[in-house]
Protein backbone atom coordinates (compact mmCIF):
# COMPACT_ATOMS: atom_id res chain seq x y z
CA UNK A 1 0.00 0.00 0.00
CA UNK A 2 1.13 3.52 -0.88
CA UNK A 3 0.65 6.29 1.67
CA UNK A 4 -0.08 9.66 0.03
CA UNK A 5 0.78 12.18 2.72
CA UNK A 6 -2.08 14.56 3.40
CA UNK A 7 -0.97 17.67 5.23
CA UNK A 8 -3.69 19.96 3.93
CA UNK A 9 -1.85 21.18 0.83
CA UNK A 10 -3.27 20.70 -2.65
CA UNK A 11 -5.69 18.42 -4.31
CA UNK A 12 -4.94 14.72 -3.96
CA UNK A 13 -7.90 13.41 -5.94
CA UNK A 14 -6.01 12.88 -9.21
CA UNK A 15 -3.02 11.29 -7.53
CA UNK A 16 -5.16 8.80 -5.66
CA UNK A 17 -7.24 8.11 -8.81
CA UNK A 18 -4.18 7.56 -10.98
CA UNK A 19 -2.75 4.99 -8.55
CA UNK A 20 -6.09 3.26 -8.35
CA UNK A 21 -6.26 3.29 -12.18
CA UNK A 22 -2.97 1.34 -12.39
CA UNK A 23 -4.22 -1.09 -9.75
CA UNK A 24 -2.20 0.19 -6.79
CA UNK A 25 -3.76 0.46 -3.34
CA UNK A 26 -3.29 3.93 -1.96
CA UNK A 27 -4.47 5.77 1.09
CA UNK A 28 -4.52 9.53 1.60
CA UNK A 29 -3.45 10.04 5.18
CA UNK A 30 -1.94 12.43 7.68
CA UNK A 31 -1.60 9.72 10.32
CA UNK A 32 2.05 8.84 11.12
CA UNK A 33 1.11 5.26 12.09
CA UNK A 34 -0.56 4.66 8.71
CA UNK A 35 2.47 6.13 6.93
CA UNK A 36 4.75 3.88 9.00
CA UNK A 37 2.67 0.84 8.02
CA UNK A 38 2.78 1.61 4.26
CA UNK A 39 5.08 0.03 1.65
CA UNK A 40 6.05 3.32 0.09
CA UNK A 41 5.34 7.01 0.50
CA UNK A 42 4.33 9.82 -1.83
CA UNK A 43 4.81 13.41 -0.69
CA UNK A 44 2.62 15.64 -2.91
CA UNK A 45 2.13 19.38 -2.68
CA UNK A 46 0.88 22.47 -4.42
CA UNK A 47 1.24 25.99 -3.11
CA UNK A 48 3.84 27.89 -1.12
CA UNK A 49 6.97 26.26 0.32
CA UNK A 50 6.97 27.94 3.73
CA UNK A 51 3.35 27.14 4.48
CA UNK A 52 3.74 23.53 3.33
CA UNK A 53 6.95 22.92 5.28
CA UNK A 54 5.38 24.38 8.43
CA UNK A 55 2.28 22.21 8.08
CA UNK A 56 4.42 19.12 7.60
CA UNK A 57 6.40 19.85 10.77
CA UNK A 58 3.41 20.94 12.81
CA UNK A 59 1.83 17.54 12.24
CA UNK A 60 5.05 15.68 13.06
CA UNK A 61 5.12 14.25 9.54
CA UNK A 62 8.74 15.23 8.95
CA UNK A 63 9.76 12.81 11.72
CA UNK A 64 7.91 9.84 10.27
CA UNK A 65 9.40 10.63 6.84
CA UNK A 66 12.95 10.62 8.28
CA UNK A 67 12.29 7.38 10.18
CA UNK A 68 10.79 5.50 7.27
CA UNK A 69 13.31 6.77 4.71
CA UNK A 70 16.04 5.82 7.18
CA UNK A 71 14.70 2.26 7.15
CA UNK A 72 15.01 2.21 3.37
CA UNK A 73 11.37 2.83 2.44
CA UNK A 74 10.90 4.42 -1.01
CA UNK A 75 9.74 8.04 -1.04
CA UNK A 76 8.52 10.04 -4.05
CA UNK A 77 8.09 13.80 -3.77
CA UNK A 78 5.95 15.45 -6.45
CA UNK A 79 6.16 19.14 -7.47
CA UNK A 80 6.32 21.13 -4.22
CA UNK A 81 6.79 17.73 -2.55
CA UNK A 82 10.03 17.33 -4.56
CA UNK A 83 11.17 20.82 -3.64
CA UNK A 84 10.66 20.03 0.05
CA UNK A 85 13.20 17.20 -0.22
CA UNK A 86 15.90 19.85 -0.74
CA UNK A 87 17.96 21.53 2.00
CA UNK A 88 16.46 24.98 1.61
CA UNK A 89 14.17 27.12 -0.51
CA UNK A 90 14.46 30.77 -1.45
CA UNK A 91 10.74 31.18 -2.12
CA UNK A 92 9.84 34.50 -0.43
CA UNK A 93 12.58 34.32 2.20
CA UNK A 94 14.78 31.38 3.15
CA UNK A 95 13.09 28.25 4.44
CA UNK A 96 14.46 24.94 5.59
CA UNK A 97 13.48 21.82 3.70
CA UNK A 98 13.81 18.14 4.65
CA UNK A 99 17.43 17.99 3.46
CA UNK A 100 17.09 14.54 1.88
CA UNK A 101 18.46 15.86 -1.42
CA UNK A 102 21.46 18.18 -1.51
CA UNK A 103 20.62 21.51 -3.13
CA UNK A 104 18.53 24.66 -3.07
CA UNK A 105 15.18 25.73 -4.50
CA UNK A 106 15.46 29.01 -6.42
CA UNK A 107 13.12 31.26 -8.47
CA UNK A 108 12.81 30.33 -12.15
CA UNK A 109 12.25 33.97 -13.07
CA UNK A 110 15.94 34.70 -12.32
CA UNK A 111 17.24 32.24 -14.92
CA UNK A 112 14.74 31.81 -17.77
CA UNK A 113 15.20 35.24 -19.36
CA UNK A 114 12.04 36.53 -21.00
CA UNK A 115 10.18 33.20 -20.89
CA UNK A 116 6.93 33.08 -18.96
CA UNK A 117 6.83 32.08 -15.29
CA UNK A 118 5.20 29.85 -14.07
CA UNK A 119 6.58 27.24 -16.44
CA UNK A 120 3.20 25.71 -17.40
CA UNK A 121 2.69 22.95 -19.90
CA UNK A 122 4.12 19.82 -21.50
CA UNK A 123 7.88 19.62 -21.73
CA UNK A 124 10.19 16.80 -22.79
CA UNK A 125 12.51 14.84 -20.53
CA UNK A 126 16.21 14.62 -21.11
CA UNK A 127 17.77 11.82 -19.04
CA UNK A 128 20.89 12.55 -17.02
CA UNK A 129 21.34 9.12 -15.50
CA UNK A 130 19.77 5.68 -15.55
CA UNK A 131 16.75 5.77 -13.31
CA UNK A 132 14.39 2.98 -12.32
CA UNK A 133 11.68 5.64 -12.29
CA UNK A 134 11.96 5.83 -16.09
CA UNK A 135 11.70 2.12 -16.74
CA UNK A 136 8.64 2.68 -18.97
CA UNK A 137 9.63 6.12 -20.29
CA UNK A 138 11.70 7.14 -23.32
CA UNK A 139 14.11 9.99 -23.71
CA UNK A 140 12.11 12.95 -25.04
CA UNK A 141 8.75 11.84 -23.66
CA UNK A 142 6.54 14.71 -22.52
CA UNK A 143 5.36 15.38 -18.97
CA UNK A 144 3.26 18.17 -17.46
CA UNK A 145 4.88 20.96 -15.44
CA UNK A 146 3.41 23.80 -13.37
CA UNK A 147 5.97 25.62 -11.22
CA UNK A 148 7.72 28.92 -10.53
CA UNK A 149 10.72 27.63 -8.52
CA UNK A 150 13.27 24.95 -9.40
CA UNK A 151 15.85 22.66 -7.83
CA UNK A 152 19.40 24.02 -8.12
CA UNK A 153 22.93 22.99 -7.07
CA UNK A 154 21.79 19.38 -7.10
CA UNK A 155 23.66 18.02 -10.14
CA UNK A 156 24.71 14.81 -8.41
CA UNK A 157 21.03 13.90 -7.81
CA UNK A 158 19.47 15.03 -11.10
CA UNK A 159 18.03 12.14 -13.11
CA UNK A 160 16.33 14.21 -15.84
CA UNK A 161 15.99 17.81 -16.98
CA UNK A 162 13.64 19.78 -19.23
CA UNK A 163 14.71 22.65 -21.45
CA UNK A 164 13.05 25.97 -20.60
CA UNK A 165 15.56 28.68 -21.37
CA UNK A 166 17.92 26.76 -19.09
CA UNK A 167 18.09 23.07 -18.16
CA UNK A 168 15.41 22.87 -15.47
CA UNK A 169 15.63 20.05 -12.91
CA UNK A 170 12.81 17.67 -13.84
CA UNK A 171 13.61 14.86 -11.41
CA UNK A 172 16.09 13.95 -8.69
CA UNK A 173 17.00 10.83 -6.77
CA UNK A 174 19.31 9.70 -4.02
CA UNK A 175 19.22 6.13 -2.72
CA UNK A 176 15.56 5.42 -1.87
CA UNK A 177 14.43 9.06 -2.24
CA UNK A 178 12.92 10.23 -5.56
CA UNK A 179 11.38 13.50 -6.67
CA UNK A 180 9.68 14.83 -9.80
CA UNK A 181 9.11 18.52 -10.46
CA UNK A 182 6.40 17.61 -12.98
CA UNK A 183 3.06 15.98 -12.18
CA UNK A 184 3.06 12.30 -13.19
CA UNK A 185 -0.64 12.12 -12.25
CA UNK A 186 -1.35 14.73 -14.96
CA UNK A 187 1.08 13.44 -17.59
CA UNK A 188 -1.13 10.92 -19.36
CA UNK A 189 0.26 7.47 -20.19
CA UNK A 190 3.86 8.56 -19.59
CA UNK A 191 2.99 9.74 -16.09
CA UNK A 192 1.11 6.54 -15.26
CA UNK A 193 4.22 4.61 -16.35
CA UNK A 194 6.35 6.60 -13.92
CA UNK A 195 3.95 5.92 -11.04
CA UNK A 196 3.85 2.24 -12.00
CA UNK A 197 7.66 2.07 -12.02
CA UNK A 198 7.81 3.69 -8.56
CA UNK A 199 5.29 1.21 -7.19
CA UNK A 200 7.23 -1.72 -8.65
CA UNK A 201 10.57 -0.76 -7.10
CA UNK B 1 11.17 22.41 -25.21
CA UNK B 2 7.78 23.43 -23.98
CA UNK B 3 5.02 22.58 -26.44
CA UNK B 4 2.10 24.48 -27.85
CA UNK B 5 -1.10 23.02 -26.43
CA UNK B 6 -4.23 21.85 -28.24
CA UNK B 7 -7.33 22.00 -26.08
CA UNK B 8 -10.80 20.68 -26.95
CA UNK B 9 -13.65 22.28 -25.09
CA UNK B 10 -16.78 20.39 -24.00
CA UNK B 11 -19.99 22.22 -23.14
CA UNK B 12 -21.97 20.10 -20.72
CA UNK B 13 -25.68 20.52 -20.07
CA UNK B 14 -27.66 18.17 -17.85
CA UNK B 15 -24.86 15.65 -17.94
CA UNK B 16 -24.51 15.57 -21.73
CA UNK B 17 -22.13 17.22 -24.16
CA UNK B 18 -23.99 19.77 -26.26
CA UNK B 19 -23.12 20.94 -29.77
CA UNK B 20 -23.43 18.02 -32.08
CA UNK B 21 -20.77 15.44 -31.83
CA UNK B 22 -19.96 13.24 -34.75
CA UNK B 23 -17.44 10.50 -34.24
CA UNK B 24 -16.90 7.06 -35.54
CA UNK B 25 -16.16 4.47 -32.91
CA UNK B 26 -17.79 6.28 -30.05
CA UNK B 27 -20.69 4.41 -28.51
CA UNK B 28 -22.32 7.38 -26.88
CA UNK B 29 -21.23 10.56 -28.59
CA UNK B 30 -22.77 12.85 -26.01
CA UNK B 31 -21.22 11.18 -22.98
CA UNK B 32 -18.66 13.58 -21.51
CA UNK B 33 -16.77 10.64 -20.04
CA UNK B 34 -16.42 8.75 -23.31
CA UNK B 35 -15.59 11.88 -25.24
CA UNK B 36 -12.97 12.94 -22.69
CA UNK B 37 -11.34 9.51 -22.88
CA UNK B 38 -11.39 9.69 -26.67
CA UNK B 39 -9.71 13.12 -26.71
CA UNK B 40 -7.16 12.10 -24.13
CA UNK B 41 -6.09 9.08 -26.19
CA UNK B 42 -6.15 11.19 -29.38
CA UNK B 43 -3.48 13.49 -27.95
CA UNK B 44 -5.40 16.43 -26.46
CA UNK B 45 -3.05 18.28 -24.10
CA UNK B 46 -5.76 19.46 -21.78
CA UNK B 47 -9.55 19.44 -21.57
CA UNK B 48 -11.92 22.25 -20.77
CA UNK B 49 -15.40 21.54 -19.42
CA UNK B 50 -18.00 24.28 -19.33
CA UNK B 51 -21.04 23.71 -17.20
CA UNK B 52 -23.84 25.42 -19.05
CA UNK B 53 -26.68 24.23 -16.84
CA UNK B 54 -28.47 26.71 -14.67
CA UNK B 55 -30.34 24.34 -12.35
CA UNK B 56 -29.12 22.84 -9.09
CA UNK B 57 -29.82 19.33 -10.42
CA UNK B 58 -27.74 20.04 -13.51
CA UNK B 59 -24.92 21.32 -11.34
CA UNK B 60 -24.92 18.24 -9.14
CA UNK B 61 -24.88 16.05 -12.23
CA UNK B 62 -21.97 18.07 -13.60
CA UNK B 63 -19.80 17.57 -10.51
CA UNK B 64 -20.64 13.87 -10.56
CA UNK B 65 -19.48 13.63 -14.19
CA UNK B 66 -16.38 15.66 -13.48
CA UNK B 67 -15.45 13.22 -10.71
CA UNK B 68 -15.84 10.31 -13.09
CA UNK B 69 -13.77 12.01 -15.80
CA UNK B 70 -11.02 12.90 -13.32
CA UNK B 71 -10.84 9.31 -12.09
CA UNK B 72 -10.08 8.01 -15.56
CA UNK B 73 -8.30 10.75 -17.46
CA UNK B 74 -4.91 11.93 -16.33
CA UNK B 75 -4.27 15.15 -18.20
CA UNK B 76 -5.00 18.66 -16.91
CA UNK B 77 -8.69 19.53 -16.60
CA UNK B 78 -10.09 23.05 -16.55
CA UNK B 79 -13.62 23.72 -15.44
CA UNK B 80 -15.73 26.79 -16.10
CA UNK B 81 -19.32 27.94 -16.21
CA UNK B 82 -21.19 29.60 -13.39
CA UNK B 83 -18.14 30.08 -11.16
CA UNK B 84 -18.90 33.07 -8.97
CA UNK B 85 -17.69 32.26 -5.47
CA UNK B 86 -14.77 30.62 -3.67
CA UNK B 87 -17.09 27.76 -2.76
CA UNK B 88 -17.64 27.16 -6.50
CA UNK B 89 -13.86 26.83 -6.84
CA UNK B 90 -13.78 24.46 -3.91
CA UNK B 91 -16.60 22.33 -5.30
CA UNK B 92 -14.97 21.66 -8.68
CA UNK B 93 -11.40 21.35 -7.37
CA UNK B 94 -12.55 18.62 -4.98
CA UNK B 95 -13.93 16.72 -7.97
CA UNK B 96 -10.54 16.67 -9.65
CA UNK B 97 -10.35 19.92 -11.65
CA UNK B 98 -6.84 21.39 -11.88
CA UNK B 99 -7.78 24.88 -13.00
CA UNK B 100 -10.94 26.92 -12.73
CA UNK B 101 -12.03 29.37 -15.36
CA UNK B 102 -13.89 32.53 -14.38
CA UNK B 103 -15.75 34.89 -16.69
CA UNK B 104 -19.01 36.67 -15.77
CA UNK B 105 -18.48 35.87 -12.07
CA UNK B 106 -15.22 37.82 -12.12
CA UNK B 107 -16.77 40.73 -14.04
CA UNK B 108 -19.40 41.03 -11.31
CA UNK B 109 -16.88 40.57 -8.52
CA UNK B 110 -13.24 41.09 -9.60
CA UNK B 111 -12.04 40.29 -6.05
CA UNK B 112 -12.90 36.67 -6.82
CA UNK B 113 -9.71 36.44 -8.92
CA UNK B 114 -7.55 37.73 -6.10
CA UNK B 115 -9.17 35.59 -3.42
CA UNK B 116 -8.92 32.43 -5.50
CA UNK B 117 -5.31 33.10 -6.54
CA UNK B 118 -4.31 33.60 -2.90
CA UNK B 119 -6.07 30.44 -1.82
CA UNK B 120 -5.25 28.07 -4.68
CA UNK B 121 -2.32 29.74 -6.46
CA UNK B 122 -2.20 31.77 -9.67
CA UNK B 123 -1.80 28.63 -11.79
CA UNK B 124 -5.30 27.56 -10.76
CA UNK B 125 -7.13 30.70 -11.91
CA UNK B 126 -7.95 31.08 -15.60
CA UNK B 127 -9.55 34.32 -16.72
CA UNK B 128 -11.79 33.69 -19.68
CA UNK B 129 -12.78 36.77 -21.66
CA UNK B 130 -15.36 37.10 -24.43
CA UNK B 131 -14.40 40.18 -26.42
CA UNK B 132 -15.71 42.05 -29.44
CA UNK B 133 -14.72 45.10 -31.46
CA UNK B 134 -16.70 48.17 -30.44
CA UNK B 135 -15.81 51.70 -31.56
CA UNK B 136 -12.20 51.01 -32.48
CA UNK B 137 -11.39 49.05 -29.30
CA UNK B 138 -12.02 45.61 -27.85
CA UNK B 139 -14.92 45.42 -25.41
CA UNK B 140 -15.65 42.71 -22.81
CA UNK B 141 -19.02 41.01 -23.12
CA UNK B 142 -20.63 39.13 -20.25
CA UNK B 143 -23.23 36.39 -19.87
CA UNK B 144 -22.01 34.23 -22.73
CA UNK B 145 -21.37 37.18 -25.02
CA UNK B 146 -24.84 38.75 -24.61
CA UNK B 147 -24.12 41.84 -22.47
CA UNK B 148 -21.79 44.69 -23.31
CA UNK B 149 -20.07 45.35 -19.98
CA UNK B 150 -18.49 48.60 -21.15
CA UNK B 151 -15.10 47.27 -19.98
CA UNK B 152 -12.10 47.62 -22.27
CA UNK B 153 -10.80 44.09 -22.87
CA UNK B 154 -7.11 44.98 -22.73
CA UNK B 155 -7.52 46.91 -19.47
CA UNK B 156 -9.66 44.14 -17.96
CA UNK B 157 -7.12 41.46 -18.84
CA UNK B 158 -4.24 43.54 -17.43
CA UNK B 159 -6.21 43.99 -14.24
CA UNK B 160 -7.05 40.28 -14.05
CA UNK B 161 -3.41 39.28 -14.39
CA UNK B 162 -2.37 41.86 -11.78
CA UNK B 163 -4.90 40.30 -9.41
CA UNK B 164 -3.50 36.82 -9.95
CA UNK B 165 -5.03 35.21 -13.04
CA UNK B 166 -2.46 32.65 -14.20
CA UNK B 167 -3.78 32.13 -17.71
CA UNK B 168 -6.00 34.00 -20.17
CA UNK B 169 -8.50 32.41 -22.52
CA UNK B 170 -9.34 35.01 -25.15
CA UNK B 171 -12.47 34.24 -27.09
CA UNK B 172 -13.14 36.63 -29.94
CA UNK B 173 -16.86 37.00 -30.52
CA UNK B 174 -16.04 38.56 -33.91
CA UNK B 175 -14.40 35.39 -35.24
CA UNK B 176 -16.26 32.77 -33.16
CA UNK B 177 -18.29 30.39 -35.32
CA UNK B 178 -17.04 31.94 -38.58
CA UNK B 179 -14.36 29.26 -39.06
CA UNK B 180 -12.12 31.67 -40.89
CA UNK B 181 -9.21 31.63 -38.47
CA UNK B 182 -8.37 32.95 -35.01
CA UNK B 183 -8.55 36.67 -34.27
CA UNK B 184 -4.85 37.38 -34.64
CA UNK B 185 -5.22 41.13 -34.24
CA UNK B 186 -7.04 40.84 -30.92
CA UNK B 187 -4.69 38.12 -29.69
CA UNK B 188 -1.65 40.19 -30.58
CA UNK B 189 -2.99 43.12 -28.59
CA UNK B 190 -3.43 40.87 -25.54
CA UNK B 191 -0.04 39.14 -25.89
CA UNK B 192 1.64 42.53 -25.88
CA UNK B 193 0.35 43.41 -22.43
CA UNK B 194 0.51 40.17 -20.41
CA UNK B 195 3.25 37.71 -19.56
CA UNK B 196 1.05 34.77 -18.51
CA UNK B 197 0.01 32.05 -20.98
CA UNK B 198 -2.61 33.12 -23.54
CA UNK B 199 -5.03 30.58 -25.00
CA UNK B 200 -6.64 31.49 -28.31
CA UNK B 201 -10.30 30.66 -28.81
CA UNK B 202 -12.87 31.37 -31.49
CA UNK B 203 -12.58 31.03 -35.23
CA UNK B 204 -10.59 27.88 -35.94
CA UNK B 205 -11.94 26.16 -39.05
CA UNK B 206 -9.04 24.03 -40.26
CA UNK B 207 -5.53 22.82 -39.48
CA UNK B 208 -3.93 25.80 -41.24
CA UNK B 209 -5.64 28.20 -38.84
CA UNK B 210 -3.63 26.70 -35.99
CA UNK B 211 -0.37 26.75 -37.97
CA UNK B 212 -0.95 30.40 -38.79
CA UNK B 213 -1.81 31.19 -35.16
CA UNK B 214 1.41 29.78 -33.72
CA UNK B 215 3.60 31.04 -36.57
CA UNK B 216 2.38 34.59 -36.52
CA UNK B 217 1.96 34.85 -32.77
CA UNK B 218 4.70 32.80 -31.08
CA UNK B 219 3.58 34.21 -27.72
CA UNK B 220 0.27 32.35 -27.89
CA UNK B 221 0.57 29.14 -25.85
CA UNK B 222 -2.48 27.15 -26.83
CA UNK B 223 -5.38 26.87 -29.24
CA UNK B 224 -8.84 25.95 -28.01
CA UNK B 225 -11.77 24.79 -30.11
CA UNK B 226 -14.98 22.82 -29.79
CA UNK B 227 -17.09 21.97 -32.80
CA UNK B 228 -14.29 21.39 -35.34
CA UNK B 229 -12.95 18.69 -33.05
CA UNK B 230 -16.38 17.33 -32.12
CA UNK B 231 -17.43 17.04 -35.75
CA UNK B 232 -14.12 15.50 -36.72
CA UNK B 233 -13.38 18.31 -39.22
CA UNK B 234 -9.99 18.56 -37.58
CA UNK B 235 -8.47 15.45 -35.99
CA UNK B 236 -6.11 16.27 -33.15
CA UNK B 237 -3.48 13.75 -34.27
CA UNK B 238 -3.44 15.16 -37.83
CA UNK B 239 -3.33 18.69 -36.49
CA UNK B 240 -0.33 17.95 -34.26
CA UNK B 241 1.53 16.16 -37.05
CA UNK B 242 1.02 19.14 -39.32
CA UNK B 243 2.17 21.60 -36.64
CA UNK B 244 5.24 19.45 -36.05
CA UNK B 245 5.99 19.38 -39.77
CA UNK B 246 5.86 23.17 -39.68
CA UNK B 247 8.47 23.37 -36.96
CA UNK B 248 6.03 24.03 -34.13
CA UNK B 249 6.83 21.99 -31.01
CA UNK B 250 3.92 19.77 -29.95
CA UNK B 251 3.51 16.65 -27.85
CA UNK B 252 3.17 13.77 -30.30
Amino acid sequence: MVAIIDYGVGNLFSLKSSLSFIGVDAVVTGDPSVIAASDRIILPGVGAFEDAANKLRKNGLDKVIYEEVGKGKKLLGICLGMQMLFEESYEYGVHKGLGLIKGKVLPLADVVGNLKVPHIGWNSLSFKKDSKLYKYVNQGDFVYFVHSFYGSECSESVSATAEYGVEVTASVERDNVYGTQFHPEKSGEVGLGILRAFCEM
Amino acid sequence: MITKRIIPCLDVKNGRVVKGVNFEGLGDVSSPIELAAYYSSAGADELVFYDITASAEGRALFTDILTQVASQIFIPLTVGGGISTISDFDRVLKCGADKVSVNSGAIKNPQLIEEAAKKYGDQCVVLSVDAKRVGGGFRVFGRGGRDDTGLDAIEWIKRGVAMGAGEIVLNSIDTDGVKNGFDLEMLRAVCEVVDVPVIASGGAGCVEDFTKLFRELPKVDAGLAASIFHFGEVKIQDLKKELNANGITVRL
